[in-house]
C-alpha cells in the first residue's frame, strides 16, 4: 500500500466542504448529483480508494458482478429497462480491457453508459507499470467519447460531462480513465448545474418544422405506406412511444419494427406486423419491398434489416427520421431526411396530421393496402408443427410461444433479455412485446453472453417484476459466472434454456450455406445445467420432453426464487422466414411447413 | 447537406454515385489530447483514406486546433466523412471546402539534394525557377524549402530526383476558403 494511501484516512460519513474532499469522494459525490443509486463494477488496485469510500456510504449501492464485461451488459440493461444511464466501476488494465465487449455493444445500441476505469499513478504512465494499459487508446473506437484525467481541478467537471454527453443527443457509452494518484489526492468538487456543457458538443435535437410537413406532405399522398420503426423511439423515452400510438391510430399504417424497436409499438396491435429483416415476418418484408412512402423513425438501415441494399425496398420515397445526421444517406439514400429527437418529431407529425383533417381519398387506397397486407398475413411465416404426442421433444419456437402465452395468461408485466443466436430470434418472432423497455437484447454487436448479466442488471432496476433470460446453451457458457452475481443479491432471474446442443445458428448457416459441414459447432461437453445451478445454489430444472413444458414452464414463473430451466429441443430446428445473403425482401425462405 | 451534394446523391446516373471527387475538409477541433487519435482512427476504422493530413493550434487561449484532411471517396462517402467526423465530441465544425466556391490550399517541402558539379548547379537554378529557397547548404548538399500548390511540389520535386534527391519532407496541405466567409 502506499503512503498517501495510508495517510488517506477519511470518514465519509461527516459532510465536508468542498476543499476537503478526495477525488474518490468527489467522484462519488458526482454520482450522487447525477442521481445514480446503483454502479456495476468489480474492484482492484487502481481503484481501491473509490472503493473505500463506498464502503463508507449508504447512498450508492453497488453490485459486484463476477466479470468486467459482464458488468458492463448489467448497466447497459439497467439502463435500457429504466431509461437512466448505466453506471460501471473497473480497475485499471485487465478489469479495463475486459469491458471493451461490453462498451462497443452500448455503442452498437446507443445506450447510455459511464464507465470509470482506474488508472495507475500518473507518473507511471508509459511506464509498462504493472496493470497499466492505454485504456483510452484503446477504448476510443468503443466509446462515444473518453478522457482520461490527468488534471485533477477537472475531475468532477470531466465526470458530470460523461453524463451529459452519454445520455444526450445518440446516447452511448463514456469511459472515463482516472489515474490511483487523483482519487487520493484533494480535489475541488463542482455541482452539476455549475458545469458548462463541453463546448465543442451540441447535439441537434429541434427538428427542422418544414422537413417534417415535408414527411406529412409525402404520407399523406400514400398509397402504400409503412412505418419502420427502430430502438430509437425506445430511447426518446416513453413519450416517444405514446406519441406514436397516436399516430398510428390517426393515419391507420401498418408498422414493422427492428429487433431493437420492439416494444416501441404493442406487438399485438393489429397495425403491427412484427420485426422486419433477416428473419422479419412475410409480412413485414413483404411490406418493406412493396410500400411506396417508407417513414424510418430512430432506425439506421442495419444490413441485418435491408439485406441487399440494391433491392432494399426500390419503388419507395423514404423518410427517414433520427436524432444522428450521420445515419441519412448512409447506407440508403433518402428522400426526406428529418434531424432530431424522435419523440420531437413524432408529436410534430401527430400536430400536422390533425390540422391537415382526414384523408378521405387515401381511406380506399389503405383499404386495398391492408387488403393486400392480410393476404401476406394469411401465409402464417410463424407456423410450426409441435408434435404434441406424449414423449415428443420440443420445438424452440413451442417453448418460447407457450412461455409468452403462460406470462400472458397471468398478466405479468414482465422483462426479457436474450443471449444471441436462433432463440434470441425466435424470442423477437414469438414474444411480443406491448411495451418499450421490456426487450434487452444485443442487437447490433450480437454479443453471446449478453443475456445473462442484462437480466441481473434489468433485475436490480426491476426488483419485484419477472425477469427472463431467453437463452440458449452455448451463450450461457460465455458468462454462465454471473449465476453467483445472482446468489449474491437473491434475484428472481429466471433462466429459460433452449438446449439444441449446438451454437444453433451456426449450425443453420453451415446446413443451409456450407453443404452441411458442421465445422465446430456442435456444443460438446456441456455441463449438465441443473446439476450447475444446484451448485451455486440456484434450483434447476429440466425439460426432457412435450408433457413437462407446461407445468415446468407454471413451475418456473411460480418460483418465488431465481430458477434455471434447461429445456431440450430438437437439435435441427431453423429459424424461418430468412432472406438469404444477397437476396432481396420479396425471396424470404420460408419453414418446412410452408414449402 | 448541401443541394449540390444532395443532388449528386440522389442522380440516378451509376456514374455520378460512383465517381470518386476530392474534398478538403478542414476542421475545428479541441486542442486536447487524443482527439486526433479520434479523428485519424474514425477515417482508418471505417476504411476511409487519407491522402494528406495537417494539424496544428490555431487558437490557444479557445484551446482550438485546426485539422486539414484531403481524401477522395464517392459523393456518399464523402458525406459520411463529413457527418462522421461531426459527429465526434471533440469537433466543432467541419467544412468540405472543395464543396465551397473555392479555396486555397498550400503545402511546404523541404527537400535535400546531394550534387555536385553540373547537376548542382542544374539544381540552384531549377530551385530559381520555381522560387524555391536555399535553406541549408553544404559543400555537396543543399536544403530547398518550396511552399505552393501540392501539383508545383510535385512538380519540383519530379525534376530533382534524377538531380541527387536524396530525402524529402512535405508538410501536407493547409486550407482556407477564399472570400469573407470563414469555416465558422
Ligand atoms: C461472442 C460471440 N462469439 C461468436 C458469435 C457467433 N455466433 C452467433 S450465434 C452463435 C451460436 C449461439 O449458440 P446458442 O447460444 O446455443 O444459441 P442457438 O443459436 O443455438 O439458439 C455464435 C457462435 C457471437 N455472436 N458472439
Amino acid at each position: 500500500m502506499t503512503e498517501a494511501m495510508q495517510k488517506d484516512d477519511i470518514n465519509a460519513s461527516k459532510p465536508k466542504k468542498c476543499n476537503e474532499m478526495t477525488g474518490a469522494e468527489v467522484l462519488l459525490q458526482v454520482l450522487v448529483d447525477q442521481s445514480v443509486d446503483i454502479i456495476f463494477g468489480y474492484p482492484g488496485g487502481a481503484v481501491l480508494p473509490i472503493y473505500d469510500v463506498l464502503f463508507k456510504q449508504k447512498k450508492i449501492r453497488h453490485i459486484l458482478t463476477r466479470h468486467e464485461q459482464a458488468a458492463v451488459h448489467a448497466a447497459e440493461a439497467y439502463a435500457r429497462s429504466t431509461g437512466k444511464v448505466g453506471v460501471v466501476l473497473v480497475t485499471s488494465g485487465p478489469g479495463a480491457t475486459n469491458t471493451v465487449t461490453g462498451l462497443v455493444d452500448a455503442l452498437m445500441d446507443s445506450i447510455p453508459i459511464v464507465c470509470i476505469s482506474g488508472q495507475v499513478f500518473r507518473n507511471l504512465i508509459g511506464n509498462d507499470a504493472f496493470q497499466e494499459a492505454d485504456t483510452v487508446g484503446i477504448t476510443r473506437a468503443a466509446t462515444k467519447f473518453n478522457y482520461l484525467v490527468k488534471d485533477t481541478q477537472k475531475l468532477a467537471q470531466k465526470l458530470h460531462e460523461a453524463f451529459y454527453i452519454a445520455r444526450t443527443g445518440r446516447p452511448g457509452p463514456v469511459l472515463i480513465d482516472i489515474p490511483k494518484d487523483i482519487m487520493i489526492e484533494k480535489a475541488p468538487y463542482v455541482k452539476k448545474s455549475k458545469v458548462e456543457p463541453y463546448p465543442s458538443y451540441k447535439p441537434k435535437v429541434m427538428p427542422d418544422e418544414n422537413a417534417v410537413f415535408k414527411a406529412i406532405e409525402a404520407m399523406k399522398k400514400a398509397k402504400r405506406p409503412l412505418f419502420y420503426i427502430g430502438g430509437g423511439i425506445i430511447n426518446a423515452g416513453k413519450k416517444a412511444s405514446d406519441s406514436f400510438k397516436k399516430l398510428v391510430e390517426l393515419t391507420d399504417f401498418p408498422v414493422t419494427s427492428t429487433l431493437m424497436g420492439l416494444g416501441a409499438f404493442p406487438g399485438t396491435d393489429e397495425h403491427s406486423l412484427g420485426m422486419l429483416g433477416m428473419h422479419g415476418t412475410y409480412e413485414a418484408n413483404m411490406a418493406t419491398h412493396d410500400c411506396d412512402v417508407l417513414i424510418a423513425l430512430g432506425t439506421r438501415f442495419d444490413d441485418r434489416v435491408t439485406g441487399n441494399v440494391k433491392h432494399f425496398s426500390p419503388n419507395s420515397l423514404k423518410i427517414h427520421a433520427d436524432i444522428d445526421p450521420s445515419q441519412i444517406n448512409k447506407i440508403i439514400l433518402i428522400d426526406v431526411p428529418i434531424i432530431g429527437d424522435v419523440a420531437k418529431i413524432i408529436e410534430l407529425m401527430v400536430q400536422f396530421w390533425e390540422k391537415e383533417g382526414k384523408q378521405s381519398e387515401q381511406k380506399k387506397d389503405l383499404k386495398n393496402w391492408w387488403k393486400q397486407i392480410d393476404e401476406w398475413r394469411s401465409v402464417e411465416c410463424l407456423k410450426y408443427n409441435q408434435d404434441k404426442a406424449p414423449g415428443s421433444i420440443v420445438k424452440p419456437q413451442h417453448a418460447i410461444h407457450s412461455l409468452y402465452k403462460a406470462i400472458r395468461k397471468r398478466k405479468l408485466d414482465a422483462y426479457i433479455t436474450t443471449e444471441v443466436g436462433q432463440h434470441q430470434m425466435w424470442a423477437a418472432q414469438y414474444y411480443l412485446f406491448d411495451s418499450p423497455n421490456r426487450f434487452m437484447t444485443s442487437g447490433g454487436l450480437g454479443t453471446m453472453g449478453y443475456g445473462l448479466p442484462a437480466a441481473v442488471g434489468t433485475q436490480i432496476a426491476h426488483p419485484d417484476n419477472l425477469v427472463i433470460d431467453v437463452a440458449g446453451e452455448a451463450s450461457t457458457m460465455m458468462n454462465i459466472q454471473e449465476l453467483a452475481t445472482i446468489k449474491q443479491y437473491r434475484l428472481p432471474v429466471k433462466i429459460f434454456i433452449l438446449n439444441n446442443h449446438y451454437m444453433g445458428m451456426v449450425r443453420q448457416w453451415q446446413e443451409l450455406i456450407h453443404g452441411g459441414r458442421y465445422s465446430e459447432s456442435y456444443s460438446e461437453s456441456l455441463p449438465d445445467f441443473v446439476k450447475l445451478a444446484e451448485s451455486f445454489g440456484i434450483k434447476g430444472l429440466r425439460v426432457k420432453t412435450i408433457d413437462d413444458l407446461d407445468k415446468i414452464i407454471d413451475e418456473m414463473l411460480d418460483e418465488k426464487g431465481s430458477i434455471l430451466v434447461d429445456i431440450i429441443v430438437q437439435q435441427e430446428e431453423n429459424c424461418f422466414p430468412m432472406i438469404p445473403a444477397g437476396a432481396a425482401h420479396n425471396q424470404m425462405i420460408l419453414g418446412p411447413s410452408k414449402k | 447537406m448541401t443541394h449540390h451534394l444532395k443532388k449528386k446523391l440522389l442522380s440516378n446516373s451509376i456514374e455520378e454515385k460512383d465517381k470518386y471527387v476530392k474534398a478538403v475538409f478542414s476542421l475545428i477541433v479541441e486542442n486536447e489530447s487524443g482527439v486526433l487519435s479520434r479523428v485519424i482512427g474514425l477515417l482508418s476504422g471505417r476504411g476511409y483514406n487519407i491522402e494528406s493530413l495537417t494539424v496544428a493550434p490555431v487558437n490557444k487561449d479557445e484551446k482550438k486546433s485546426r485539422i486539414n484532411i484531403l481524401t477522395s471517396g464517392t459523393p456518399m462517402v464523402i458525406n459520411q466523412i463529413k457527418e462522421q467526423l461531426s459527429r465526434q465530441v471533440p469537433v466543432y465544425h467541419v467544412v468540405n471546402l472543395c464543396e465551397q466556391n473555392s479555396y486555397v490550399a498550400r503545402e511546404l517541402a523541404l527537400i535535400k539534394v546531394v550534387s555536385k558539379g553540373n547537376e548542382r548547379t542544374e539544381a540552384l537554378n531549377l530551385a530559381d525557377a520555381f522560387r524555391a529557397q536555399v535553406v541549408d547548404a553544404s559543400i555537396d548538399s543543399l536544403v530547398f524549402e518550396l511552399t505552393g500548390k501540392t501539383e508545383k511540389i510535385n512538380a519540383f520535386v519530379d525534376l530533382l530526383r534524377p538531380l541527387g534527391l536524396v530525402e524529402l519532407s512535405r508538410t501536407g496541405i493547409a486550407a482556407i476558403g477564399r472570400g469573407c466567409r470563414t469555416i465558422y
